[in-house]
């Protein structure tokens, strides 16, 4: 799934970094990216929300996974070889997202990207902020700010 | 404002911290009825420092209340002033007012309301004798004498006689390298200058050297400046206050041009530009009389002319030109003078960002968990005990544990400045309710983590106010019952088995255990037939709420917010706990880690997560038979342990990771305790080992969890959740009945 087709010099690009979620393909920012990491056991953190899968120790720090499948109203990612935790950052907030698996590094001139249609009913609308289509896909395009698990911070 | 300028006045505030703190020493000592010079000076000289670097900063407000300060003191320093305990006392205020001025200052915030109050309060010590604060000519005289570089001033003045009047002064200014180095500049101190008087400033560049030969770090220039203006000498000298070290600086009155005998002249012009070629040494001197001040205005007068005549009388030979020079040597030694007595040697200390402190500390933590994951695959190995790599990495342990005792060593700082901030709480608040209160110290060097020690600062003011508002009785009341009027509290620290311990009592009436009682009913926080120990009944005083509504009596206050101090207390992993004694005092000791980085823990196995267990909070651990179960409730258990009930709480059910199981028979039980002394059993399925763990906070990342106080990362990589036994309880007694419906079935 090589992109070399696409048109890279666009003057208002975005580059982002495609994964799926069960059948579906969502991406994010590739600025807010950290690094990719294969799946490790995360510890599980009592009383804390379905979608927060636990904390993993990131070079001596430790590191909220999100499991962002569970977050977007989806079944939990099964968590095996194959997943992997994408590390991103939002402000001062690092967490782990863990996704099925990485598909691919796309590179889209901003005009192609439009709102979400607003269909309040669902869930995981609110952590869309926008929609592209690359070769026939449909790309959703994480707002990552909503995605993070704000709320146990808010909550404490 | 800069940023070097910036970084300098920082510096400055520091700087002030540690005068405060020697200040509010030497004020102790005078308290304590030492009464000699050098107290005295170490007092003077720290106000005296204080608004030295204020002046250079521009801070007005500050200047203006250490030099109003400063001027009490020096009647004192001067033996004018009888040190009486009022006089101490007042001391005291104006050092924390003082305190109080250099935090608006360095917040920008308004300064303190009292300061006026005190000040006058200060000056009517003095009586009618004392100057007041704005400088005259008269004042100038007088408070000449105790300028510590006064030597020359002193010469001055005695060549001048009481009513001349200067017109001026002529200002011979040269910095030496040093000047610069310390981040002076001198036209910072020129444009000063120009702001208090008119000048004419001259730029002596003559002995600059050919650039090949130019030391970039020498000064070469120097600067002669005509003032004139209704401007006194000492504030001339105040700009070059802080600077008087590192460069020469002379003054020379102007006087009135009218009473200037004309015949003298020539032979002052013609002398001393002379005496310039003649001999180098004295270079800097005979500038002050070369063509630069004969030029601006004629100096020849009165006094001077008395010097001409007064000196074949002293000294048969010299020329009144040599008369001069000796006149101006003192104040050309002088800079080398005060080199000779700085105020303190600078110890062998180095002043380190915390932040890189914090790294260090954080590599450290890595450096033991890379250190346990190695031990660990080397066991995993299978290697023999008694090979090298074993032994190799059992030095490295050692080694590490070492380095991690000494890492923390830096972070610890004495508690004393704490504890001078306490004696201040302690004088503010006897004087509001009108008690006589003294307050002893001890063991004020012992070290406690930085931390620990700005996180105390509140709880501890909380306790002390507690000590002298409602343990104290009044000075009346304690007259009658025949103790001293003066109450004391006891404010120590000292370490014990590892612990830092913190003991704040009074010799007050001791906790009216019966007043407690009463309102802990009428709170409704007991039942009125409830048995509770003398222990316990103390201990309501923690609880949330407990007497902060109508104060029956001064005692019944007390309790007032101590729920605050107790969990601010346990968030930094220590326990607090009281002893009372009726009629004889009471006693809250606090006792806290020593570092909020590592941790002694008990590593437990739990439904196959490993969780830690700090070992400070575990009594003893046992292993449970069906016998020691009796079901409470519906849905609760309690364990018979040597005769008490403990309440049973399964910590796979309480942390959610498995249901509540039907038999505990078998399982291990961790009995903890609690600051209140409350003991609860925490069930785990077994205990791993006993080690030290790196404390790694979850609050950044994602927050608080109820019942986990941190998290750590074991020597497999994996993160273990540090639990926080008494916070676990506490949030957990509530849902233990929803949980453990299926185990009463």
């Amino acid at each position: 799934m090589t992109e070399d087709t696409m048109p890279k010099t666009e003057a208002a690009e975005v580059e982002l970094l495609s994964f799926r979620l069960g059948d579906e393909e969502y991406s994010v920012d590739i600025m807010s990216v950290r690094e990719i990491r294969g799946w490790t056991r995360a510890t599980p953190l009592p009383h804390a929300p379905a979608f927060v899968r636990g904390v993993i120790n990131l070079r001596g720090t430790v590191l909220p996974v999100v499991d962002l499948s569970i977050r977007l109203g989806m079944e939990p990612v099964a968590g095996d070889a194959r997943n992997v935790i994408i590390v991103v950052q939002v402000g001062s907030q690092t967490a782990g997202l863990l996704v099925d698996a990485v598909s691919d590094i796309l590179a889209l001139p901003r005009s192609e990207m439009q709102s979400p249609p607003d269909l309040n009913a669902d869930i995981s609308q609110r952590y869309i902020s926008a929609l592209t289509i690359v070769e026939g896909r449909m790309i959703r395009i994480l707002d990552l700010t909503s995605v993070l698990p704000q709320e146990a911070i808010e909550a404490a | 404002m800069s940023d070097p300028m910036a970084e300098i006045k920082a510096s400055f505030f520091i700087e002030c911290e540690e005068l405060l703190e020697s200040l509010q020493d030497a004020l102790s000592d005078l308290d304590e009825g030492a009464d000699d010079g050098e107290t005295i000076n170490v007092v003077f000289r720290a106000v005296h420092s204080i608004k030295g670097g204020a002046g250079a900063f521009g801070l007005d407000a500050l200047v203006a209340f250490a030099h109003r300060f400063e001027t009490v003191l020096d009647e004192l320093r001067a033996g004018r002033l009888d040190l009486t305990p009022q006089a101490v006392k007042l001391f005291f205020q104006a050092a924390d007012l003082l305190a109080d001025e250099i935090r608006a200052a360095r917040e920008g915030s308004p300064e303190p309301e009292a300061a006026e109050e005190c000040l006058q309060a200060l000056e009517a010590l003095l009586g009618d004798r004392g100057p007041s604060h704005t400088a005259d000519a008269e004042d100038e005289v007088e408070a000449a004498d105790f300028q510590p570089m006064g030597l020359a001033l002193d010469l001055d003045f005695d060549f001048t006689p009481e009513d001349a009047s200067p017109t001026g002064f002529t200002l011979q200014f040269r910095p030496d390298g040093a000047l610069y180095a310390s981040g002076n500049e001198p036209l910072q101190l020129l444009r000063a200058l120009a702001e208090i008087a008119e000048v004419s400033i001259m730029t002596d560049a003559e002995a600059v050297p050919p650039l090949d030969a130019l030391d970039p770090e020498e000064n070469h220039l120097s600067w002669t400046v005509q003032i004139t203006g209704d401007v006194t000498e000492e504030e001339i000298r105040e700009v070059f206050e802080f600077v008087e070290d590192v460069c020469q600086i002379d003054i020379s009155p102007i006087l009135d041009t009218r009473e200037m005998p004309l015949p003298e002249l020539p032979e002052i012009d013609g002398e001393p530009s002379g005496f310039t070629e003649e001999d180098e040494k004295f270079e800097p001197e005979a500038e002050v009389n070369g063509p630069g001040s004969v030029n601006a205005a004629p100096p020849p007068t009165d006094d001077i002319a008395k010097i001409a005549t007064e000196a074949p009388a002293r000294t048969p030979d010299p020329s009144p030109a040599e008369q001069q020079a000796e006149a101006a040597k003192p104040s050309a030694a002088q800079p080398a003078a005060s080199n000779t007595t700085p105020a303190a040697e600078p110890g062998a200390t180095v002043r380190v960002d915390i932040e890189r402190i914090d790294r260090l500390v954080n590599l450290v933590g890595e450096l033991v968990i890379n250190q346990a994951m190695l031990a660990q695959s080397v066991a995993e190995a299978g290697l023999p005990p008694n090979s090298a790599v074993n032994t190799g990495l059992e030095a490295f342990m050692m080694l590490t544990r070492d380095i991690q005792d000494s890492v923390m060593m830096i972070r610890a700082q004495p508690v004393k400045p704490l504890f001078q901030r306490m004696a201040r709480i302690v004088r503010e608040a006897s004087s509001a309710i009108g008690k006589d209160v003294r307050l002893k110290t001890e063991g004020e060097t012992t070290e406690v983590d930085k931390t620990v020690i700005e996180r105390l600062a509140d709880p501890l003011t909380h306790m002390i106010r507690n000590a002298v508002d409602h343990g104290l009785e009044s000075p009346d009341m304690r007259e009658a019952i025949g103790k001293p009027r003066e109450g004391i509290v006891t404010l120590s620290a000292h370490h014990r088995s590892g612990r830092v311990v913190i003991e704040v009592s009074d010799d007050g009436g001791g906790i009216d255990r019966k007043k407690v009682f009463e309102k802990a009913i009428e709170k409704g926080f007991v039942t009125p037939d409830a048995q509770l120990s003398d222990n316990e009944i103390d201990n309501l005083l923690f609880l949330p709420g407990f007497s902060t509504a109508d104060q029956v009596s001064a005692l019944s206050g007390r309790g007032v917010g101590m729920d605050v101090v107790k969990s601010s207390i346990q968030s930094l992993g220590g326990r607090i706990s009281i002893t009372s004694e009726p009629g004889k005092g009471s006693c809250f000791s606090i006792s806290l880690p020593l570092t909020l980085a590592v941790l002694d823990g008990m590593v437990v196995n739990v439904a196959g997560e490993t969780l830690v267990v700090p070992l400070s909070s575990i009594l003893e651990t046992a292993t449970l038979t069906s016998e020691d179960i009796r079901a409470l409730g519906p849905s609760t258990n309690v364990i018979h342990l040597r005769g008490a009930f403990v309440p049973l709480f399964d910590l796979g059910a309480e942390l959610g990771y498995r249901a509540p199981k039907r038999s505990y028979s078998g399982d291990v039980v961790l009995l903890t305790a609690q600051e209140d002394g409350a003991r609860s059993a925490l069930v785990v399925d077994s205990i791993l080992e006993q080690r030290q763990v790196v404390i790694k906070g979850l609050q950044q990342s994602y927050g608080h969890i109820p019942g986990v106080a941190a998290a750590t990362i074991l020597g497999d990589g994996q993160i273990a959740l540090i639990l926080d036994p008494a916070d676990l309880v506490q949030s957990a007694s509530g849902n233990t009945r929803a949980i453990d419906l299926s185990l009463a079935g």
